[in-house]
């Protein structure tokens, strides 16, 4: 999902990948309205703490924005400033979210290039048990299709138990969760990458080096993630747990099941986040009747808000910051707590694709930056690794795929700037990613081959 | 010297890439459906004659050729209305980016979308073995390639702006002319690999290309004069 500072729900065990674009209900208002807001703002803002593991923090300023009760008259009358504040510094935050999505596909194609290991197929998860070997094309569409449906109705179980578990404040569950999957990840999976690369470039490392590069790694990934850290160390992070999940996935997922599960899934946070009952709806709303951020969740944010224990700076910034759009975004450095997509990762060894969540409560920080879930990162880099690995057109297709990605990561952000709540990244996305990608295979590779092989120029 | 082009005078301001990565999207559409359309003409004539499958080529070419600057024309639509939004939106009245840096960045997009596909296998294909040629064909055809790449990057840059232009300006012939080069350039590729018929055109036009340009954007010869006494 891709929120303006919405909170969503993210994980799920096995691959839920919420991906909505949220924007909470005062996104561009803050900027530069009026002094007022401002102060509302600032005072919401006081008395939000952050906690360093609790995952509920007071209000955000959504929340007391919507309790205040110029709210929505103030919207309606500065919406259109709203709107122009929105698109005009859309280029930016779209940019802030390119950059993030660029890198980790990067990463993953790089290792899909170099590494073997990932290209092998060593077995599948438990979550896809129909093999793809099959002799014949309509056995082996079949099983795809089955394999699609387990993956899903696993990530819809998965997402109505998260959905369960916040009403009914099972805080403590859905930390340990989170916590217990971000642990896994982090250190398990990234020791299995590590291993492979050291083969890969035959590079020799013994065990006590390895054990304090991945133990500093870890250990750091969990602070930085879980509770403080520079903000940049922590987006690093959550690109990098991003690609290991996308690189596990490619692994791990055989062929016409990977397209299929794709497709699905875009269709799946389509309805999800959409439809009035959907769970990563109902999730939402629940958050925003209490107040309460989501879930520190499984979401990449462009820039944020942090208030910890700064009542007084922060009303003090806040101040000039509404006032200087710029010297706001570039003044602060917040972090957001994003754990919550780790969690999801859980002690199934499967990874699980992490719903992006945005927190409503960073709302006053629209300027801040887009929330996009990390779930999305995961699928998009999915969908560019396996055009790395698959096709046979090579780095065409791939450049092809990466480039209908962005342009739908564009366009989506374009909608949410329009619509202003939260509304699902991958569909448009994945839907141009697999168009251009069955297309460039088939349609244009040999049309290239062919007119590389005479040295002719279009 | 593409990818220096963007990072020097793109990179910095988000807008610009927005429009280059859309550029680079309509490039790759209309590539995609010329190539969708020599696909069905393969498919559906005979694979055993040559010359029909060299006929079908060259025609898939030229098709190709066409759409790219139909997509080139749907762009600048898009853009003027882009435009008018954004002058809307914006604060004091005027648009945070003129239409002739939407030209620019447009016809980088295109350029290096067309570069990047045409370059990249081979580069990739580099890194093996040092064989090129080896079976009667050219030596110099990565270094070739490489030069031609390059020269069309820029003249699809030069091309996004004289076609803006005279879409702005409502001069036709400067839209025809742009064609007509494209074209050439694409036509004179076929005479490949007796390179003096390819490169020294395409250059040639290039440097004409660029100097129209470069007149157009408002530049002249006082202000090449004095940009190059002053820096240096």
């Amino acid at each position: 999902m891709i929120t303006f500072m919405n909170n969503s729900d993210s994980e799920e065990e096995p691959c839920n990948e919420r991906t909505s674009l949220m924007s909470a209900e005062s996104p561009p208002v803050p900027s530069y309205q009026d002094g007022l807001q401002a102060s509302e703002a600032g005072e919401t803002q006081a008395h939000r703490k952050r906690r360093a593991g609790s995952s509920r923090g007071p209000n955000n300023i959504a929340g007391g924005e919507m309790s205040g009760s110029g709210v929505p008259v103030r919207e309606r009358a500065l919406e259109n400033e709203e709107e122009e504040l929105t698109l005009k510094y859309g280029a930016k935050h779209v940019i802030m979210l390119f950059v993030p999505v660029t890198l980790c596909m990067i990463v993953v194609v790089a290792t899909i290039k170099s590494v073997r290991f990932y290209t092998e197929k060593n077995g599948q998860l438990i979550y896809t048990p129909f093999s793809e070997d099959t002799p014949s094309v309509g056995q082996r569409l079949l099983n795809s299709v089955l394999n699609t449906i387990i993956m899903i109705s696993v990530i819809i179980v998965m997402t109505v138990f998260l959905v369960l578990l916040y009403k009914y404040r099972c805080y403590k569950f859905i930390h340990g969760w989170l916590i217990l999957s971000s642990l896994m990840l982090l250190f398990l999976f990234t020791y299995i990458y590590l291993g492979e690369v050291l083969k890969t470039y035959n590079v020799a490392m013994d065990y006590p080096t390895l054990f304090i590069v991945i133990w500093n790694f870890g250990a750091v990934g969990m602070i930085c993630i879980h509770w403080k850290g520079p903000l940049q160390l922590q987006q690093a992070y959550l690109i990098m747990i991003s690609a290991l999940m996308a690189l596990v996935f490619i692994k791990y997922l055989p062929e016409w099941s990977a397209w299929v599960i794709l497709g699905a899934i875009s269709i799946y946070d389509l309805m999800a986040v959409l439809c009035p009952k959907g769970p990563l709806r109902m999730l939402v709303e629940t958050a925003q009747e209490r107040n309460e951020p989501i879930f520190p969740a499984l979401i990449y944010s462009s820039a944020m808000m942090w208030t910890v224990g700064m009542a007084k700076p922060d009303t003090a910034a806040r101040g000039p910051s509404q006032q200087t759009w710029d010297a706001a975004e570039d003044g602060r450095e917040h972090l957001r707590s994003p754990s919550h997509a780790e969690s999801q990762m859980s002690e199934t060894r499967s990874p699980v694709p992490t719903r992006p969540v945005t927190s409503l409560e960073e709302l006053e920080e629209e300027e801040r930056g887009v929330k996009l879930g990390l779930g999305d990162f995961i699928f998009y880099s999915v969908l560019v690794g396996k055009a790395a690995a698959t096709a046979s057109g090579d780095w065409n297709t791939t450049l092809a795929c990466f480039v209908a990605i962005l342009i739908g990561l564009c366009l989506t952000l374009l909608l949410l700037a329009v619509f202003k709540k939260a509304l699902p990244a991958l569909p448009i996305s994945i839907t141009f990613g697999l168009i251009f990608y069955f297309s460039t295979d088939n349609l244009v590779r040999p049309f290239m081959d062919t007119l590389a092989s005479h040295q002719l120029y279009i | 010297p593409a990818f220096g082009l963007f990072i020097f005078t793109i990179a910095r301001d988000p807008l610009r890439i927005i429009i280059l990565i859309a550029g680079a999207f309509f490039w790759l559409v209309s590539l995609l459906l010329s190539s969708l359309i020599w696909f069905i003409a393969v498919k559906a004539s005979d694979p055993q004659d040559e010359r029909l499958q060299k006929g079908l080529l060259i025609f898939g070419v030229m098709f190709s050729v066409l759409l790219q600057e139909a997509f080139r024309f749907l762009y600048y639509k898009l853009l003027r209305k882009a435009i008018e939004g954004l002058v809307a939106l914006s604060e004091d009245g005027c648009s945070p980016i003129s239409i002739q840096q939407m030209a620019y960045v447009a016809g980088v997009g295109f350029g290096l979308m067309s570069g990047a596909f045409s370059m990249i296998n081979l580069l990739a294909d580099a890194l093996g073995p040092g064989t090129v040629g080896i079976h009667g064909d050219s030596q110099l055809y990565f270094l070739t390639s490489a030069f031609m790449t390059m020269v069309l990057i820029f003249l699809h840059t030069f091309w996004g702006i004289l076609f803006f232009h005279g879409c702005e300006h409502r001069r036709w012939w400067e839209i025809a002319a742009v064609v007509i080069m494209h074209l050439t350039v694409s036509g004179s590729s076929f005479c490949n690999p007796l390179y003096v018929g390819s490169l020294v055109p395409s250059y040639l036009l290039m440097a004409a290309a660029a100097t129209w340009a470069y007149l157009l954007s408002g530049g002249s010869a006082q202000n090449l004069r004095r940009f190059l006494l002053c820096k240096c």
